[in-house]
Parts: C-alpha cells; sequence; structure tokens
C-alpha cells in the first residue's frame, strides 16, 4: 500500500470520525423533548438536503458529466414514481439509471 | 454484550421496501470502479470503505488525491464535507441512550451514521424499546456497512467490465433514493421547512461559497425552520 494513499485514507477517516465521535460526546447532555435537540433535529435536515440538492445540481465526478436538466428530470420522474407505487422505495431507486440512460439519449 | 435479538431485528431491518441495500451497492460500486482508475490496490479500497465509510467524503479524497492536495488540505475538505454528521449524530443518539448500555457500543456504533441507516434508524426507532435501540442500530450499521465494503469490492473488480453509461446509470441511484427518503420523512411542518429551506439555502450558499454551501446553508434553513416550527407551536 503506498504510504501517500493511505495516509489519505487515514486522514479522511478521522476527519469524519471527528464529527462522529463529538456528536457523541454532546449527546450525552441532550434531551430527547428539549428545544436543543428539535433545533439539531432541523439542522440535520436541513443539511442533508442541502448535501442532496448539491450531489443533484452541482455534483463531482462522473455526474457532473450529465446534463443538469437530465439530472433533475430523473429525480422528478422517480419522486413520481415514489408516490405512485405508494411509496415503494425499490421501484424508483432501481428504474432511476435506467431513466437517466433514456433522457441522456433525448437531451 | 449485545442482545442477539435486536442486532439480528436490526441486519435484517435492511431487507425491507424501503431497503437501502440497492442504492448503497450501486453508489460503491461505482466507488469501488472509481478508486480502481485512481490507482488504489483492491486492499486500499477496502480500507478505504471500511475506515470511512461516508460517500461524499470518499469523493472528495478522490478528487483532492487526483489535484495533489496536501493531508492538511485533505482532512479540512473532507471534515467540511462531513461535518454534517455532527447534527446527524446529536439528532440521533439521544434517542439511543441508555443508563444501562456500556459507552463503547456508542462511541464504536457512530461510525455507522450515515444517510442510509440514519433515515431508516429514525424512521423505526419509535417501533424499538428504548433499552434495545443501540442494539438494533448496531444490527442495521453492520448491515449498510457490510452491503457498502461488498460492493466496493465488487466494484473495484467490475471497473474494467463498466462503460461510462453505466457508471453514469450507478451513481444516480444512491441521490434518487436519498431524494425519496427526505420526502417521506417530511411529516411535520418543522421537518418540512427544514428539507425545503436546506434545498434553497443549499444551491442559494453554493454561489457564494461551494465548500461552505452545505454547512452554512443546512445551518441558516435548520434554524429557521425551527423557529417557524417553534412559534407555529407555541
Amino acid at each position: 500500500m503506498s504510504a501517500s494513499i493511505f495516509l489519505a485514507i487515514l486522514v479522511t477517516s478521522l476527519a469524519t470520525y471527528l464529527s462522529r465521535f463529538l456528536g457523541v460526546l454532546s449527546s450525552k447532555n441532550i434531551k430527547e423533548t428539549s428545544k436543543i435537540f428539535r433545533w439539531f433535529n432541523c439542522l440535520a435536515y436541513s443539511t442533508l438536503a442541502a448535501l442532496i440538492i448539491r450531489i443533484i445540481i452541482f455534483p463531482i465526478g462522473i455526474l457532473s458529466e450529465v446534463n443538469y436538466i437530465s439530472r433533475l428530470s430523473v429525480i422528478f420522474i422517480s419522486l413520481l414514481l415514489f408516490y405512485y407505487s405508494k411509496k415503494n422505495l425499490v421501484y424508483p431507486t432501481a428504474l432511476s439509471a435506467i431513466f437517466l440512460a433514456i433522457i441522456n439519449n433525448i437531451f | 454484550m449485545i442482545s442477539k435479538k435486536y442486532f439480528v431485528k436490526g441486519f435484517t431491518s435492511v431487507k425491507g421496501l424501503d431497503s437501502p441495500a440497492l442504492a448503497l451497492g450501486c453508489s460503491f460500486i461505482a466507488i469501488g470502479a472509481m478508486l480502481k482508475n485512481l490507482g488504489f490496490n483492491i486492499q486500499e479500497s477496502i480500507f478505504s470503505t471500511f475506515l470511512t465509510y461516508a460517500l461524499p467524503g470518499s469523493l472528495v479524497m478522490a478528487d483532492s488525491l487526483l489535484v495533489g492536495a496536501s493531508l492538511l488540505n485533505i482532512f479540512l475538505a473532507v471534515w467540511l464535507v462531513n461535518a454534517r454528521l455532527y447534527p446527524m449524530t446529536i439528532s440521533l443518539f439521544p434517542l439511543m441512550m441508555e443508563k444501562n448500555q456500556p459507552k463503547w457500543k456508542y462511541f464504536l456504533s457512530c461510525h455507522f451514521i450515515a444517510v442510509s441507516a440514519w433515515l431508516i434508524m429514525k424512521k423505526n426507532y419509535s417501533l424499538i424499546e428504548r433499552k434495545h435501540r443501540i442494539d438494533y442500530w448496531i444490527g442495521l450499521g453492520c448491515a449498510t456497512w457490510s452491503i457498502a465494503i461488498a460492493s466496493t469490492v465488487i466494484g473495484f473488480l467490475a471497473a474494467d467490465y463498466l462503460n461510462r453509461d453505466v457508471t453514469i446509470g450507478l451513481a444516480i441511484v444512491n441521490p434518487v433514493y436519498f431524494t425519496c427518503m427526505m420526502a417521506d420523512a417530511m411529516k411535520t411542518i418543522q421537518i418540512s421547512l427544514a428539507v425545503i429551506f436546506g434545498v434553497v439555502f443549499g444551491i442559494l450558499f453554493y454561489f457564494i461559497s461551494p465548500e461552505w454551501s452545505v454547512l452554512f446553508g443546512g445551518f441558516t434553513a435548520g434554524t429557521i425552520a425551527f423557529l417557524i416550527g417553534e412559534a407555529n407551536v407555541s
């Protein structure tokens, strides 16, 4: 294992575990009925939403090679399918790759 | 000790209709293929998913390695993109805290905090007795973690057979899964507003600072949603 890749993995895992570890430390003093818990709950969902929209609209990696209209169209169609199938997650996730291939050929 | 019954219950919970297995698997197959193309060997690829187990962090690490970033830069970039794990942990672990459970369970199992397992646990925690929640969580976390590691191996081995279109197809599955799960979680005014504002502010803050957009956008959106929700309740 080359030193640079090994160290990069180690640094990445430390940077990731740090937030998780500090989260557990802080959790000890927080009651689930408190306002601060509800605030952090909102922060967790909003941060996730911000992350997901970033992955969809401003992706890094291979998704950036796809037109953003195609990406948004796939998300929209998959959401419709999710509600149409009475919140079955298997259909939209399984079919999303096929939707993208079709839409990508259109745009 | 970990209760076998609740561990197995958590482990097998990924079999349901809301299973993250497919989405997680597809994403980590793409990651495994990407790591191979970056020059990682199979041990390094496994080691990466085993230790990090956070998709955006792995992508940022790969991106940073490509441009030859320093270790300090990699640390800061990954910490920034994964800082969301802090509020995610605080919004979940108080629901699982139990005096009689040993502390090591919490410090070890926080490694499983990632979007898929977190969303399932937030959905299911009320169905599990409080004293058993941490064992259920460890089972659920082990299941999603195993899927991620196994898929990384599959992606690494299949890298030469995956063309560009297939890899792109695999990469869209996870955002679709996350979006559907988030839409499903919008059951109260506060959470619905947090998600909607998170989307809006996440985009707006990207134009000010791409690196900080998730944190600043999420913080602003979550705080406004919280205040509106509290005002609405009172």
